[in-house]
């Protein structure tokens, strides 16, 4: 398939197109990944999260200099929010990375969540598949700036960075459930600020009260202090730490065997990701296209019948071989 | 069920850090249910083409207030073209004079926004002249 060897030799148009055919939900594409699923794998992923305005995209821009001094090849995807309203979005995590806007090693892409409520977008699977087969080294997906439970960057990556700043709240935000408890390795950013210590205790003090179980063979989440972005000398040594703490936690998974249930982990939310697009969209889209769907959204306001029910009717009819 | 966008890329080229408009811009795309990509001021002719190549966006969006546009503009039209990528509309906006339009155009551009320009008539001329190509 000549588009697939295009993105093979690392063609950034055709990749970029079909991330965006992807994001449109063409059919189409869907095709050509499944001639580059089986290319897949290569590519070490990197998931960095945290809540907005903590420096995400100014850390990605820190990482992507630096592995790129290791002479590693760089994708960054970066997700930013859609209107609930409009539809629109304003992507601006790239504003950060622009410095490597003409260095080929790089490939940065905006991605809009457009209406996926676990901190990515959609098509981010299947972006991460495409950045790997036109050869990236390092993948590093941004999150959009998150709450408490936009936990889906967990599916698709080898190390998840969560990154906090002072300030945020006391020490209850640290035992709750959720984004917490995500890290490989955790970022105290903006360092300098006041709480920064405070905020390392209480990230200490909730990993001494983990169970053993919660470090997969042993790897209790580091914690790294990263401190003013224009102050270059001290933030460049803090992403040399940073990076290497990565490297580090890939050879950790490596040495014990922990890739496998990452992997595992992905293929889970990659079928099922794909079995509802296969059958729950059309379907969807079928009743909207009939006018079936206003209907039923008058029966419920209308309390006729409840919403078990038509979802049934539904059923019974799109999937002939459930039992319902 | 497609779902397509308009994919618009807001950029400052040059040594003009006045991106009050800009910004404005990029909100009104916003709300007019477009994705905006917004790079930031001080941009390169060579960064804006390149990163509108990685983001694969239907236009590039101008701003320039240091009357700089003349040499700009058709910079970055011109490095969209060297990449094959010419499909992608250019147009450009800001304290422009009239009698630089011609030259504008001929360098590529599709239209030119000035002061006294209204946000729903820049917004009906994208959603008119502009299709998302996907």
């Amino acid at each position: 398939m000549e588009r697939v060897k295009r993105i093979k030799a690392g063609d950034v148009r055709t990749a970029s197109r079909l991330i965006r055919n992807l994001e449109d939900g063409m059919i189409e594409a869907r095709s050509t990944i499944k001639h580059i699923f089986p290319l897949t794998g290569r590519a070490n992923v990197l998931g960095i999260t945290g809540s907005p305005g903590a420096g995400k995209s100014t850390l990605v821009d820190g990482l992507v200099e630096s592995f790129r001094k290791k002479e590693k090849t760089v994708g960054v995807l970066a997700v930013d929010p859609t209107s609930p309203f409009t539809g629109g979005a304003i992507l601006g995590d790239r504003i950060r990375m622009q410095r490597h806007a003409e260095d080929p090693g790089v490939f940065v892409r905006s991605l809009a969540t457009r209406g996926a409520l676990g901190g990515l977008a959609k098509a981010v699977g299947d972006a991460i598949h495409i950045l790997d087969v036109m050869g990236k080294d390092m993948i590093i997906v941004e999150t959009v700036g998150t709450g408490q439970q936009e936990v889906d960057i967990i599916n698709h990556s080898h190390t998840v960075i969560v990154v906090l700043i002072p300030g945020m709240g006391d020490e209850i935000q640290a035992i709750k459930a959720g984004i917490m408890e995500i890290a490989d390795i955790f970022v105290i950013n903006k360092a300098d600020r006041e709480g920064s210590s405070k905020l390392r205790r209480e990230i200490m003090a909730m990993l001494d009260m983990a169970p053993p179980t919660a470090f997969a063979a042993g790897w209790r989440p580091p914690i790294i202090r990263v401190e003013n972005a224009f102050e270059p000398e001290g933030f460049n040594k803090s992403l040399e730490e940073l990076s290497s703490t990565i490297e580090k936690h890939y050879q950790h998974l490596v040495k014990h065997d922990l890739i496998g249930s990452r992997i595992r982990r992905k293929a889970v939310m990659e079928l099922n990701e794909a079995i509802r697009t296969c059958i729950l969209e059309p379907v969807l889209n079928r009743l909207i296209a009939d006018g079936e769907t206003e209907t039923m959204i008058e029966k419920l306001i209308n309390k006729e019948t409840d919403p078990y029910t038509l979802a049934e009717d539904v059923a019974k009819r799109y999937l002939k071989d459930l039992n319902l | 069920m497609s779902d397509k966008k308009i994919r618009v890329m807001v950029a400052k080229p040059g040594l003009d850090g006045h991106d009050r408009g800009a910004r404005v811009l990029a909100r009104c795309f916003r709300d007019a249910g477009f994705e905006v990509i917004y790079t930031g001021c001080h941009q390169t002719p060579e960064q804006i083409a390149s990163a509108a190549i990685q983001e694969d966006v239907d236009v590039v969006g101008l701003s320039c207030l240091s009357g700089a546009h003349r040499y700009l503009f058709p910079a970055v039209a011109k490095l969209l073209k060297e990449q094959g990528a010419d499909d992608i509309t250019v147009v450009g906006g800001g304290i422009i004079p009239e009698q630089d339009f011609q030259l504008l155009y001929d360098a590529g551009l599709k239209a030119i926004f000035v002061p006294g320009a209204t946000l729903a008539s820049i917004v009906d001329w994208f959603n008119t002249n502009v299709q998302p190509r996907a």
